[in-house]
């Protein structure tokens, strides 16, 4: 009795300090810069992304959420896949915009492995060409509350092989 | 007895190499650094790009004209209206088509505030990479007036899709000139603070003046462009050189500075942007009336032609061909970015290892655009292009896990 009031009181200690203070990193994998100003700018004055306690942090092994951009390119992939792994767990991918959520325009294009999707399990999805910033912080935000709900029973994506090389041996 | 001469713990020719990229708090795109330093200063600097290559122009090649216009927009998010009037005005070429007068001055009011958002935006970016963040921060809450005037014009922040093949996609209202404006006046009078803060604040010109020195003979070897040519003393502007659409009527400025360092690219920038306010307060004065489009026909007569365009960072350069179908041949870009990568490799080498993002974020790098694939021979030495199915297959293979 009094260890699980212990467990639960520290599970929610957690949430309280996961949900106020998410550390953000971004990475581009092949976007067009266009998501990417709008991401920088929820961090400038008149959007302020800062309010909610969030901090754009520039190395993965601080960071709770990871905000990705672009279409996944076959270069820029493998790196994606280690800043993911680099992160500490409990962590969330947020997909921003529309190359990252299915390729978009760019969608088939030789080098292009597809949306973040494809190679990561995404928590949270940002539509737009490019998305507002409000639309930005109005993803993190959802994220965030979401948190605050009891866990769901299901594994992240990932346990079922997400990170196994997809495309390998893909018809041409 | 001969003593045996001491070993010696650094080898000659061994090189201490910090790899930077391709993601880093420094670098806001994907790209590769590696620097040898010999302690703090730089020796020797080597870049690998390719990480946001998509494959566009092949991709091209597989989509009508139209649809092209859309994707080849979004080869840049910064310069999108760039790319789409470079496109636009390389295809009206080969279809013998004339643009509407009104069609081509809204055309250059859109990419006159581009620059300016563009210049701003790499204010903010250059002040933080100086760990000026309080100019950061203001320059950007300044730069929302002028997104919220492309907003106004095109319903888009970032892409605004102005440019059709033969026209554009809206009109300018009275109501709207008269915003535009007022935008440009109060961002006029904040661009003056600004110029003055990059002149007269100590800590900032610490880290930018005498910083990366580009003289004049070295930026016409490395083959600079654009404000950064024009901070070294380069007169080249392609609005000047060789005006396109409505530049013909409405002249810029050439705005030019001698010391080559990161202040007078600075000033170049900020000086730029005042023009381009003055430019386009001309330009909604003289607003010619008419029509936004004309027709233009669904196949593009066989021919090939090359367009040019001076975007925020230089020139963009575009080789389009087509056979007479309703799908182009070939579609070659070439962006400012690539042209100045070369002074970035150039400028490091006798520098501190703490200068290297200044220098780089000097030139206003952008991966997205510069990326792109060359083969010089094939290896079996057949055919010199390469097909969709082996562009595929080399990619799938060339990145493997």
């Amino acid at each position: 009795m009094s260890t699980n009031l212990v467990e639960s009181v520290i599970e929610g200690l957690k949430t309280w300090a996961r949900v106020n203070s998410p550390w953000v990193i971004h990475f581009n994998s092949g976007s067009c810069n266009g998501c990417d100003i709008e991401i920088l700018a929820t961090i400038t004055p008149r959007y302020d992304l800062e309010r909610f306690g969030i901090k754009l942090q520039g190395s993965p092994r601080h960071a709770d959420v990871l905000i990705c951009t672009g279409p996944v390119t076959r270069q820029a992939r493998e790196r994606l896949i280690r800043i993911y792994e680099q992160m500490p767990e409990p962590k969330f991918v947020i997909a921003v915009g529309s190359c990252a959520l299915s390729g978009g325009v760019f969608d088939g294009l030789y080098n292009v492995a597809g949306g973040i999707d494809q190679v990561l399990p995404v928590a949270a999805y940002v539509p737009g060409c490019p998305p507002r910033p409000e639309a930005i912080i109005d993803g993190v935000v959802k994220l965030l509350s979401s948190l605050q709900q009891p866990a769901p029973e299901t594994a992240p994506a990932r346990e079922q092989g997400a990170t196994q090389p997809v495309y390998e041996g893909e018809a041409i | 007895m001969k003593q045996e001469p001491q070993k010696v713990i650094t080898k000659k020719g061994e090189r201490f190499i910090i790899p930077i990229g391709p993601q880093h708090p420094a670098l806001k795109e994907p790209g590769h650094f590696e620097f040898a330093v010999d302690g703090e200063t730089v020796t020797d600097a080597t870049v690998r790009l390719g990480y946001v290559h998509r494959g566009i122009e092949k991709g091209v090649e597989s989509r009508n004209w139209v649809q092209n216009l859309y994707m080849l927009e979004r080869i840049c998010g910064i310069c999108s209206h760039t790319h789409a009037m470079t496109y636009c005005l390389g295809v009206e070429k080969l279809a013998a088509v004339e643009v509407p007068e009104r069609a081509q001055v809204i055309r250059l009011i859109m990419a006159e505030l581009e620059r300016i958002h563009s210049h701003m935006l790499w204010l903010g970016v250059a002040a933080h990479e100086a760990g000026f963040d309080t100019l950061f921060m203001y320059t950007w809450r300044d730069r929302e007036t002028v997104m919220d005037l492309l907003e106004l014009l095109s319903g888009n922040r970032v892409n605004y899709s102005a440019n059709l093949l033969g026209g554009v996609k809206f009109d300018i209202s009275p109501e709207q000139a008269d915003k535009i404006r007022q935008g440009l006046a109060f961002l006029a009078e904040r661009n003056t603070h600004y110029l003055d803060v990059v002149m007269n604040d100590m800590l900032l010109l610490g880290r930018i003046r005498g910083v990366g020195v580009m003289t004049r003979e070295q930026a016409e070897k490395l083959g600079a462009i654009g404000p950064t040519a024009r901070a070294s003393g380069v007169a080249r502007d392609v609005r000047l050189d060789a005006p396109y659409g409505a530049y013909r009527t409405f002249k810029p400025k050439l705005i030019l500075e001698t010391a080559g360092d990161l202040e007078a690219r600075f000033i170049v920038r900020l000086r730029e942007i005042a023009d381009s306010c003055r430019l386009i307060n001309e330009a909604l004065d003289n607003l010619p009336s008419g029509d936004l489009t004309v027709r233009m026909p669904r196949r593009i007569k066989e021919g090939e032609t090359i367009s040019r365009v001076e975007a925020p960072r230089g020139e963009a350069f575009y080789f389009i061909k087509s056979n007479g179908s309703d799908i182009p041949e070939r579609i070659k870009v070439r962006t400012p970015t690539i042209c100045n990568m070369g002074s970035v490799l150039a400028l490091a080498k006798g520098h501190q290892l703490a200068d290297m993002p200044m220098i780089l974020v000097g030139i206003d790098p952008c991966f997205s655009c510069n990326d792109r694939m060359i083969t010089l021979r094939r290896s079996d030495g057949e055919a010199e292009t390469w097909s969709w199915g082996q562009l595929r297959e080399y990619g799938i293979k060339a990145y493997q896990r």
